[in-house]
């Protein structure tokens, strides 16, 4: 394993410190929680708290600020935080008009969030939650825990967050989130795997010639291994699978391009170019793209595609201010 | 049946037999889920085994909510509520003992698999901690004899519960997003609930 860290345990409250240092005008850290807060508490609207595993930098710690979230709770590399983390952020942002929890469908998130939003509750503290689960590579059905959450989830928390930056209620900014995830889709692909700094080897084994197609953030497996494609070629695949799932016809959309962690901006931007002929060429028009790297997998490299279909209320929101390290609008 | 000496004896070899299996617990973890079982259920079970010295004077109750507690807050994941909500539905029964009977013991497994269902909404044959749970709950409460023969009874139905998650496709938790993938593996979650009923087990061999 070589990774620039000083010890394993530590890499999470070291990175968060330097989040921390490096955005003091944004945001700041709990003391004696891996939380991040927006720099200054607002107290006149719903507050947004996200979070997960850590290793998906910028997410969720980047995108606390100005019309994105109110607090970001960091786990472990990969694994969900623990409920008195999420609770510590809960009670720091709440407001009287509430908070929204925005969690990825993960066992491990659902539960973990849904334990301490109990625990708030007990005390008072408004609570609502959705989950998001855009990822199209695993199926849908009654008897699994459903899809994954993924990328998608940077417009839930942009457009969530304008929602409820302009004062709109808890049920109002619900209600536009879980409209978000309605209408949003994503797929990505892999070409390395990653190493969680205190597992110390890869999560995944990948030939040289190989993809991992479908792959999660966390580095598990997708739906199939295939040989390598060209950038054309897996853009196509992994475009078909999210076309085939909403009828995007006719419709505008935002685009998102996300870099796994390891993916050079090049590499990004040349699946782009075949994103966008492909919606030209359906009669699908985008009215935004975003290509960066959102929600990472460590050093993975790979990325995913995300289309999110967009109605006048969504465009209005996917355009409202917002003032985060990792996202400004 | 057990004191509380016993108990917190227990628990420390609960804490030595995950350290022990750290890295295997993780291996298994690799090709299902996110290869961190291990690490997880490690870094929750020293921060037990670092409280136990504080908890000898205290009832069987006390003890297992602080337990429950205290990887609620250290495990993270879904091991990391599962168990804790395991541990602290056990508690409720164990409330205000220093003595357990076999019969208290097959109450708080019970209580626990009523938790880990409604915690993870969900039941046997899914490829989870249940699969090793329920089946050595069953074989405990149909076996007869010493605590000894009934436990190695429960360990027994554990393992092979163990065995048969192999012949299982996921459908909850972090296996069930590969399908048809996940035949062929053995459940890390239930492989660490067998690794735990093992150090009862053999505690009253």
């Amino acid at each position: 394993m070589k990774k620039l860290i000083n010890q394993v345990e530590n890499v999470e409250l070291e990175m968060l410190q330097g989040i921390a240092k490096a955005h003091p005008q944004h945001l700041k850290k709990l003391p004696d929680y891996n939380v991040l807060v927006r720099a200054e508490k607002k107290t006149d609207k719903v507050a947004l708290v996200s979070g997960g595993g850590s290793g998906h930098e910028p997410a969720h710690g980047g995108f606390v600020g100005k019309g994105m979230l109110d607090a970001a709770v960091a786990g472990a590399v990969f694994t969900s935080p623990t409920p008195d983390q999420v609770e510590a952020a809960i009670r720091e942002v709440a407001t009287p008009a509430g908070v929204l929890l925005v969690i990825k469908n993960y066992t491990g998130d659902v539960m973990n969030f849904e334990m301490a939003a109990e625990m708030a509750e007990m005390d008072g503290i408004k609570c609502m939650s959705v989950v998001t689960n855009d990822d199209v590579a695993v199926q849908d059905s009654l008897y699994t825990t459903g899809r994954r959450g993924v990328a998608g989830t940077i417009f839930v928390h942009k457009i969530a967050g304008a929602k409820a930056e302009q004062g709109a209620t808890l049920e109002e900014v619900h209600a536009v989130a879980q409209k978000v995830i309605d209408n949003v889709r994503t797929m990505g692909a892999a070409l390395t795997p990653c190493t969680v700094p205190a597992a110390g080897k890869p999560g995944f084994e990948i030939g040289e010639d190989e993809m991992e197609v479908g792959i999660g953030i966390h580095g598990e497996p997708g739906t199939h291994k295939e040989k390598i494609m060209t950038a054309n070629d897996i853009t196509d695949h992994l475009l078909s699978k999210i076309l085939a799932d909403i009828d995007y016809s006719g419709s505008e959309v935002a685009v998102m391009v996300n870099g796994s962690g390891a993916t050079p901006l090049m590499e990004l931007y040349i699946i782009n170019n075949r994103v966008a002929d492909v919606l030209a060429e359906k009669g699908i028009k985008v009215y935004k793209t975003l290509v960066g790297n959102y929600m990472t997998s460590l050093e993975m490299a790979g990325f995913s595609i995300s289309l999110l279909r967009l109605d006048d209320e969504l465009k209005a929101l996917l355009d409202a201010p917002a003032d985060t390290p990792a996202y400004k609008a | 049946m057990a004191t509380i000496a016993d108990l917190i004896s227990i628990l420390e070899g609960m804490n030595g037999i995950i350290q022990e299996n750290k890295d295997f617990l993780t291996q298994l973890d690799m090709p299902i889920g996110d290869s961190d079982h291990g690490i997880n259920m490690a870094r929750g079970f020293q921060a037990v085994a670092d409280k136990l010295p504080s908890l000898a004077e205290k009832d069987a109750g006390t003890i297992l909510k602080t337990v429950g507690m205290t990887l609620v807050s250290t495990v993270g994941g879904a091991s990391g509520p599962l168990y804790g909500t395991a541990f602290m539905k056990a508690a409720v029964v164990a409330n205000g003992k220093t003595e357990l009977t076999m019969e208290d013991f097959l109450a708080m497994l019970d209580a626990a698999v009523e938790g880990v269902k409604f915690r993870g909404k969900s039941t046997t044959g899914e490829q989870t901690m249940l699969d090793a749970m329920v089946p050595a709950l069953e074989a405990m409460k149909a076996a007869s004899g010493s605590a000894g023969e009934i436990l190695a009874a429960g360990l027994a139905a554990a393992q092979a519960g163990v065995e048969n998650t192999k012949g299982m496709i996921a459908t909850k938790g972090r296996a069930s997003y590969l399908g048809e993938r996940s035949l062929g593996h053995q459940d890390p979650g239930a492989t660490s609930f067998s690794l735990l009923l093992s150090v009862i087990a053999k505690h009253f061999a």
